[in-house]
Order: C-alpha cells, then structure tokens, then sequence
C-alpha cells in the first residue's frame, strides 16, 4: 500500500509536467491545426538561458523569468516567420518545418552550450518521497494551467482566441484580429512549454534531455483529444501516475514502451482522445 | 451608403463578378437576387474584404474600403452574416453574441445590446448558456443576425437568411428585418434565392445573372416584371 501511494505521488509531479507540455501542444493545435514539434527545443533553448543566466547572477529565479520571457518571445517569432507563411500551403508543411525547426535549434543549443551535460537546479529541495521540487512542479502546472483555463473560458481575450480557432473567418466578420491572436496563442503556448521545460530539466541540461518528456506529453494531448485543454491536463496527470506505476512495478526500462503503447491503444480505439466529444469536426 | 463600381472579381480563371455597379441608400433594404452561380454571395464577400476585387472598387460610408482587411471593414460599422449564418457552434449562444460586439470598448453598450437582441429574439434567451449547436435552423439564423446586430452596425448584409429555413419561420425573420429597418433606419443588403420574400420587405432590387447586374429597379417594379421573373427569379 505504501510502495502504491509513493508510486503515485512520484507520478503525479511527472504527470504535471507531461500535463504542462501537453497543454503547449494543445493551446497551438486548436489555434493553427498544427501539431508543433518544435515545441520540446522552445522549451529547452529558453531552459539553456535559464542555466546561464542563473549561472551568471546566481539566482534562480532570475534564470527563470528570463526563460518564460524567452520561450514567449520565441512562440512568437516561430510562429510571424515560420508558420504563417505556410498558412496557405499543404497542411503537413508547417509540421514538417516545425520538426525541422526542433533538429536546427537542438544543434544550436549543442554549439552554444556544448552537446555535454550541465548541472541544472530545482527549484527547491529536491530530495525525499514528494519533495518541496514535487510540490512546486505540481502547483505551478495546476496554477498555471487554470489561468489558461480560466482564460479561454471566462475573458474576452479568452472568447477572441476561441472562436478565431474555431472559425477564423467569422471571427473576422465579427471584427477579430485573428492573425494577433493566433501569435498570442503561440505566445502563451510557448510560455506554458518554458515552464514544463524548466520542471522537467533538472538535474541535468543537455540538447536531447526533453526528447523523452515530449513523447509523454505528446501521449497525453493525445489522450486529452488534442484540442481539448482540460482533457490534456487530465491525461498527463493520468499518465504519469500510470507510467509511475509500471516503473515501480514492472521496472523503469518498460516506461517508453508503455508509452507508446498508450498512444497507439488511444489511436487505434479513440482516436479523438478519451475526452474528445464524437462530433467530427470540420477542419 | 454604400457604393460599388465597375466591380469584377474571379475565383482563378473564373469569372465570378464583372463590373458591377451597385448603390444602397442610407437606411433602405436593398435585394440582391438572382439564381445560383449569379455571383449573390461573392458580391457580399468582395464587400467585407473575404474575396479580393480584380477590379473596380467599394465605397462604404464614403471611404474606400477595396483592400480594407476584413476585421477592420467589420469595426467601420458592416456587419456580416454569411450564408447558414456562421454561428460557432463549439460556443455558447451568448458566447456566440458578445463575439459580435467585442470589439466596441464601451461594455456597458455591449451589455445594452446584448438584452435588445435577446428581445428582438425571444427563443434565444432561455438558451443563452446553451452550445449553439443544439439550436434549431431557425434559431441558428436568429442568433446569426442577432449576432450581427451586437456591434450595432451601419449596415447588415445577409447571405440567404431563409435559406433551409420552413416557410412560416423564414417569413418572421423578413418580418424582423422589415420592423428593424422601421425602428432603427438600419441599411440592409439582402441576398436572396426567395425572391419573392425578399422583395416583399424591400425598396430596391439588383438582379444578378452570370456575375452581370442584368436588372435593377424599385422592388415594386421587379416584381410586376413578368418577363423578368420568369427569367431570373423562378416565379
């Protein structure tokens, strides 16, 4: 019974984090239809600041702002120079250049900051069952991921951003700036995916250390339905409490391949997610 | 008003619109008919910016607003309600209403309007935090025009409002159109496949063929025309 509880507590800070990228990957695709696999090099280039400039003034906190700032700054300039000018090109071209974008940037964090492991800190104490780092992973996820709900839902930005996702041209009819909210959306889809990064860094940075992290979070967009943020958040709580439980019991070596065998199952069975409504939607 | 000349438009090499001229008067209900592929709904979306112009040009309360994007056309005071009305249906119907004023800063007017048009349209109100797609044809349209109405524009163009639509229902919403326009001297622009109804509430008609304005008069007078119904509006 203990050795569950303690499964699940260590699930549930990793899950938070595979909730928050996921939540990244979720807020783009439902503005731009664009799976962005860019999403996991945003979060670790803004990370790589994070480490120097933590390194140059020695406070964390400061690394840390500076990345969100960053990752924003970054979501925007992806999205002004790399995908809206395929907007009117084959759907699979802006994925395939955010794929390419993902291998360009994971170089360049190589040559700037060497393709070897440094030291990165948590943001607190890291060591016991459910750490002080635990509890900061998981409330800051849940904090920020209810703000984001909470703007879709509840804020005229919020309402703006829906509907030129959901319709872009009658937003436009309706007055709706839509090419400024889909930069937005990259924006706080960048910012959020900072924030993951810099949870799920630690202890150690280097150019591939996120690639692992974002096949969860993929998982769990998945599971969420891809365009459903709740659903998203959910299922990355859901699959870091189930991953924990099959590196606790079944050992550590089976959690990719549990993984992956989650995302096909969800495909081949629910393909719009466990929480996707049936209804086809028009694309 | 609103004013358009010689203007064309092409979809490729096809040509969807050829020198049109077309004018409305403040405050009139103007129809825009003709059968299907007479180029109805492209003139609407060359107004509001969703179809470019190849030729000719657009003048909407004495401005020019040919190459205006779309979502600045729309704040200049033109509201328009595309054909099946182009509610969200993944939103609530008051969601769906507040979307059409949101660009207005004054919120207290945004809650005004919002009350009038739930007035205006009495079987949306008890659905308001219904998702719009659990509406009915008629509604749907309802909500659409009303949606329109929310930004308290100059000027409404309609796409086909009673397209779909069971007859009695499609002749109370001309019905709202015509006591709008009485209330509040709106402009309107009307496309309508039902020519009958449409020139039943309206001043002036424009009859389209083939992306030409073949005929254009008094509502009155098109529809003593004989030769011309027969020709081009099916009755």
């Amino acid at each position: 019974m203990t050795t569950f509880f303690n499964l699940t507590l260590a699930g549930l800070s990793s899950g938070a984090v595979f909730a928050a990228l996921g939540l990244s990957l979720v807020i783009i695709y439902r503005a731009t239809r664009v799976v962005n696999f860019a999403q996991p090099a945003l979060a670790l280039i803004s990370s790589y600041v994070a480490y120097s400039v933590t390194k140059g003034t020695g406070s964390y906190w400061l690394g840390f702002a500076a990345a969100i700032v960053v990752g924003t700054v970054l979501g925007i300039a992806v999205e002004r120079l790399l995908v809206r000018p395929l907007r009117n090109a084959p759907e699979l071209s802006p994925i395939i250049a955010t794929m390419g974008l993902l291998l360009v940037l994971q170089a360049v964090a190589g040559m700037i900051w060497s393709n070897e492991p440094h030291a990165f800190s948590y943001a607190f104490d890291f060591r016991g069952r459910f750490s002080a780092a635990d509890l900061f992973a998981v409330l800051a996820v849940l904090v920020t991921a209810t703000g984001v709900l909470l703007l879709f839902k509840f804020t005229s930005l919020g309402l703006r951003m829906r509907a030129a996702a959901f319709n872009p041209e009658v937003a436009r009819l309706l007055g709706v700036r839509v090419g400024v909210m889909l930069t937005l959306g990259w924006g706080l889809a960048a910012a959020v995916g900072s924030l993951a990064g810099l949870l799920a860094v630690p202890p150690f940075i280097s150019p591939t250390v996120l690639d692992e992290v974002f096949v969860f979070a993929l998982t769990a967009a998945v599971l969420g339905g891809l365009d459903n943020p709740l659903g998203t958040i959910v299922g990355g709580l859901a699959l870091g409490i189930g991953l924990s439980y099959v590196a606790g019991l079944l050992g550590p070596e089976l959690v990719p391949l549990a993984a992956l065998a989650i995302l096909v199952s969800v495909l081949a069975v629910r393909p719009a997610g466990l929480f996707g409504r049936a209804t086809a939607r028009r694309v | 008003m609103l004013e358009i000349e010689g203007l064309s438009a092409h979809y490729g090499p096809v040509r969807a619109l050829s020198e049109v001229n077309l004018k409305v008067e403040e405050g009139s209900i103007t129809a825009i008919l003709g059968a299907n592929g007479a180029g109805k709904t492209t003139l609407l979306r060359v107004i509001s910016g969703l179809v470019r112009a190849s030729g000719g040009r657009v003048t909407a309360f004495g401005e020019d607003i040919t190459a205006m994007p779309t979502d600045r056309i729309a704040r200049s005071g033109v509201a328009h309600v595309p054909e099946g009305g182009g509610v969200i249906p993944e939103l609530t119907v008051e969601e769906n209403l507040r979307l059409g004023a949101l660009w207005r800063p004054d919120r207290a007017d945004r809650a005004r309007a919002l009350d009038e048009v739930l007035e205006l349209f009495p079987p949306l109100a008890p659905r308001r935090s219904k998702a719009a797609g659990t509406l009915s044809g008629g509604e749907r349209q309802m909500l659409a025009i009303g949606r329109g109405l929310m930004g308290r524009p100059r000027m409404l163009l309609l796409d086909e409002p009673s397209l779909g639509l069971a007859p009695l229902v499609a002749a109370k919403i001309m019905a709202v159109l015509r006591d709008l326009r009485a209330d509040t001297g709106l402009t309107v622009l009307l496309v309508e496949q039902n020519a009958r109804s449409a020139l039943s509430i309206s001043d002036y008609g424009f009859v389209l063929g083939l992306g030409e304005v073949v005929a254009s008069d008094d509502a009155a007078t098109l529809l003593a025309d004989d030769q011309l119904r027969h020709a081009y509006l099916g009755f």
